[in-house]
């Protein structure tokens, strides 16, 4: 490693209108180090790596960009890639329905005068895969792969560009911790190998354990770099710059806890996918209590997800036996509007994609899951609209400039904020959150899990699904953790301990 | 802010509706220029509605099927096949007018449920399931019309859809020559408007939420009112109004209100907006496409029936391209191709762009293979202003 900057900006200044998204940022990685790029949603870590590729072109900012030594001015993403920066993105941009060989090489095929040689792409494909440590078939389609198997590819297409410069947004954020902790190693591997990495990231304890160093933006503006290897990084460092205060607790105190009857059982769940052609649940026995947050605990795929979704009145259309009941009677739902009117609701995982409805705006997201609450023989009454969802706004802290804002031009947080605020609005007696931090900053999270608690001290019930151990560890009263379809086990919160639950999650 | 901020501030928060509106003002201008008066006719705007009002009725009911993202190239030929049927059902079946009209509508309800059933049940993609339609209906025409041909309808009633007046009150000396029912019914429209905008002002203000500033307010108010005013005393110059202008205002206020005012508006929209979401907030996907695809169908009886009457017959040819300028008209409307996004209004405020390049480019005497290359380069223009204001929104 050396010390001269393979990258410099200098005094990047980017306006939307009526935002100051980047205020006079400058950013330096040294060539061959791992440099995290950490800060709250907003902060302006997207918007700056968009600058440096080009995304927002020459003339769309103001500052210097200076690769390898030239003043460079990127027309497009195309001119960045040519010198060598490659950017990987949370959403992958890989397509389904090609090969793992034809993905890699897209875009940069090897060619024989103007045919394509598969033959030479196909040795080529398979050095690449050996480089990031990954063994799949080359022929298999992308579709077929986990999300895991998927980065790596990812990785592996931007190798073979001859990448100098290798950008992660948020590389791990839908990862578990064995795919999580193999892509650090390999991070860590190409280093030894001379690609220099920026890597952006909401977990911190992942950044503490890879950076060289660390650069924290916060309100579009660079508070600090900070070199990890004369220890100056620490989690509550790094929060302290990230949010310009100190957070001491993490979770939030309940004043209160009183558990009370039980609000749903669910008794020999059984769920086969007709799609995937294989059982998806097995005897999955649980309940839940009155005023009790219950974490269901387990990998990414162990079932988590498909359990609350077919619960909640299945409309993936698994084949299902087994019994439900709520408050002691006997339910059946068959569709989620039968398990809302009983009074579940439940908090996507994916909010972007089957949570909120995105080109519509805050109020009508708030209200579309209960527009009879609103209406008088069904005839929408918009005023009250506009004051319900102005509720909602103050007591959950969304920070819009007014409800009628489009819901995609909300921060990670406050779109999660959005989604909570919909489904209280059904005023239900037990809420499912599906991962309910998930891509959204120190200080959003600390709202949504001081919201959490204010609605089990109301009464309400919850179940949180998390892959976040700290955060299950955190905030549950009981906790289930589930392995392959099945209940694995079932813990008090005072037994539990990250280590046990580890080992239940992956006894399969 | 001063009264100039005010209007700019509106205009650029509103650009991409009162962009088709503006567009629509240029266009009949022109005509009218160029025409030298004759395009803004009495005569002409009363044939011009009741020689279009059925696409006019196609273009809402698509709007719908477009919001939740799919599409019917279906209607053509259903609309011109359900128009023979009801032809058959009174001259062959001797069916009464008020059976045989209700018939015809139930059986465009019938035939759009079956398409619903094809996409959302069977999860055929509407493109496919709508062309498969789209054959299926062409051959039907050709089968009921095959022995007679050309089926002269006799019914006066029915035919008064196509070609009729509302009565006028009679004559009482004054404003000789003027439809006068017309001129009430304006002056009520605008009275009920102006009522209806100052109650819901009062309403916000109750609920302290943000109006638009009072001068704007008023302005805005004048300015629909003499649109309306304006557009009554043309039609009253000469027969008053159509029973097409009347039917095609009846589907246009029903279906806006529907869209934007009930609960069942908002699901459309949601599903149209995020499918999967809609789904987990409790709606029922499946209800909404048979729903959208049901009233298509219903429209699309409509449609038959008002060009049927029209021509005061049923025809081998009916159908032809009807569904291509519905498609048109909404997205000159400023529907999204991408689902969610799009007005009743907007599509006839596209249909009756479409409209107007036709007729006047027709009275202007302007041949049809350079009528169709204007009317796909409007088309073209009209979405590339709607991306370009909707990128500038973001």
């Amino acid at each position: 490693m050396n010390n001269t900057p393979i990258l410099e900006m200098k005094k990047i200044t980017k306006e939307f209108p009526g935002v100051k998204a980047l205020n006079n940022v400058s950013f330096q990685v040294k060539e061959g180090e791992i440099h995290c790029l950490v800060g709250e949603n907003g902060a302006g870590k997207s918007t700056l790596m968009k600058v440096l590729s080009g995304v927002y072109p020459h003339g769309e900012y103001t500052g210097d960009i200076i690769f390898g030594g030239k003043t460079q001015n990127f027309r497009g993403i195309g001119d960045s890639e040519k010198v060598g920066i490659a950017i990987i993105y949370q959403e992958l941009a890989l397509i389904p329905e090609m090969t793992v060989y034809e993905n890699i090489f897209l875009g940069h095929e090897i060619k024989k005068g103007s045919i394509i040689d598969w033959n030479e792409t196909i040795k080529r494909a398979g050095e690449m895969l050996k480089k990031v440590k990954l063994n799949v078939n080359l022929a298999e389609k992308v579709k077929d792969l986990g999300v895991g198997k998927r980065q790596l590819i990812e990785i592996a297409k931007a190798l073979s560009k001859d990448v100098k410069l290798l950008i992660l947004d948020e590389p791990t954020a839908a990862l578990n911790e064995d795919d999580s902790e193999n892509l650090l190693n390999l991070l860590r591997d190409l280093k030894t190998h001379g690609v220099t990495c920026v890597l952006i990231s909401h977990k911190l304890k992942e950044v503490i354990k890879i950076a060289d160093t660390v650069t924290v933006l916060r309100d579009g503006q660079t508070i600090c770099t900070l070199d990890a290897r004369k220890g100056e990084v620490s989690e509550n460092v790094l929060i302290k710059h990230m949010v310009g205060r100190e957070i001491n607790n993490i979770y939030p105190k309940r004043e209160t806890r009183q558990i009370g009857e039980v609000v749903l059982n669910v008794e020999n769940w059984n769920a086969y996918d007709p799609n995937l052609g294989r059982s998806i649940l097995k005897d999955v026995s649980f309940h839940v209590n009155k005023g009790e947050i219950v974490g269901l605990a387990g990998l990414m795929g162990s079932g988590r997800t498909e359990l609350a979704l077919s619960i909640f009145g299945n409309p993936a259309g698994y084949h299902i036996n087994g019994e439900i009941s709520m408050l002691g009677s006997k339910k059946r739902f068959r569709h989620p509007e039968d398990a809302i009117s009983a009074g579940v609701a439940y908090v996507t995982e994916d909010r972007k994609g089957n949570g909120l409805i995105l080109i519509q705006d805050v109020k009508q997201n708030i209200t579309i899951a209960n527009l009879k609450e609103i209406a008088i023989r069904s005839i929408v009454n918009d005023n009250a609209e506009v004051k319900v969802a102005n509720e909602y706004k103050v007591s959950l802290n969304i920070k819009t400039p007014n409800v009628e804002q489009i819901v995609s031009n909300l921060s990670g947080g406050n779109q999660q904020k959005v989604s909570v605020g919909k489904w209280l609005f059904v005023k239900p007696n037990l809420l499912i959150l599906d991962e309910p931090t998930r891509g959204i900053d120190v200080g959003a999270k600390y709202e949504i899990y001081t919201i959490m608690t204010k609605l089990v001290e109301q009464g309400m019930s919850i179940i949180m699904i998390s892959s976040e151990l700290s955060e299950i560890l955190g905030m549950s009263d009981r906790i289930y953790v589930v392995s392959a379809g099945k209940i694995a086990g079932e813990l008090a919160i005072l037994d539990a301990t990250q280590e046990k639950i580890m080992q239940l999650a992956t006894n399969y | 802010m001063s009264f100039l901020q005010n209007a700019r501030k509106l205009l650029e928060q509103n650009i991409r509706e009162y962009g088709m509106y503006i567009a629509l003002f240029v266009i009949m201008t022109i005509f009218t220029i160029t025409t030298k008066g004759t395009f803004i006719s009495s005569r002409n705007i009363v044939n011009l509605v009741n020689q279009t009002g059925y696409i006019a009725v196609l273009a809402v009911g698509m709007t719908l099927v477009i919001v939740i993202r799919h599409i019917d190239l279906s209607v053509g030929f259903l609309g011109g096949f359900l128009g023979a049927v009801a032809a058959i059902a009174m001259v062959q079946w001797h069916l009464p007018v008020y059976l045989a009209i209700p018939l015809t509508l139930i059986l465009g309800i019938l035939a759009g449920l079956i398409i619903a059933f094809l996409v959302a049940q069977m999860k055929i993609p509407a493109f496919v399931a709508t062309l498969a339609g789209w054959l299926i209906y062409r051959g039907a025409i050709l089968v009921v019309t095959e022995k007679t041909g050309t089926i002269v309808i006799p019914d006066k009633t029915f035919n008064a859809l196509g070609n009729g007046f509302i009565p006028d009150i009679p004559d009482i000396g004054i404003l000789p020559g003027v439809h006068k029912l017309t001129l009430i019914i304006g002056v009520i429209a605008i009275i009920l408007l102006i009522l209806s905008e100052i109650n819901s002002r009062k309403k916000k203000q109750a609920y302290n939420f943000e109006v638009l500033p009072i001068e704007m307010f008023v302005i805005k108010l004048v300015f629909t009112s003499a649109l309306i005013g304006g557009i009554t005393w043309l039609l009253a110059g000469y027969q008053g109004l159509s029973w097409t202008a009347v039917i095609v205002l009846m589907v246009v206020l029903i279906y806006n209100f529907v869209a934007t005012q009930t609960v069942l508006g908002r699901h459309i929209y949601a599903v149209g907006g995020n499918p999967e979401a809609a789904e987990l907030s409790g709606i029922n996907v499946k209800k909404i496409t048979y729903i959208v695809f049901g009233s298509m169908g219903m429209l699309t009886g409509l449609a038959g029936m008002l060009f049927a009457s029209r021509l005061q017959s049923a025809t081998t040819t009916a159908g032809q391209l009807w569904e291509l300028d519905a498609i048109a008209a909404t997205f000159i409307g400023g529907v999204s191709p991408a689902g969610g996004i799009g007005k009743v209004t907007g599509s006839i405020i596209g249909a009756l762009v479409m409209l107007s390049l036709t007729s006047g480019m027709n009275l202007m005497g302007i041949g049809i293979s350079y009528q169709y290359m204007a009317r796909g380069a409007v088309l073209a223009a009209a979405v590339i202003f709607d991306v370009a204001t909707r990128n500038r929104a973001h």
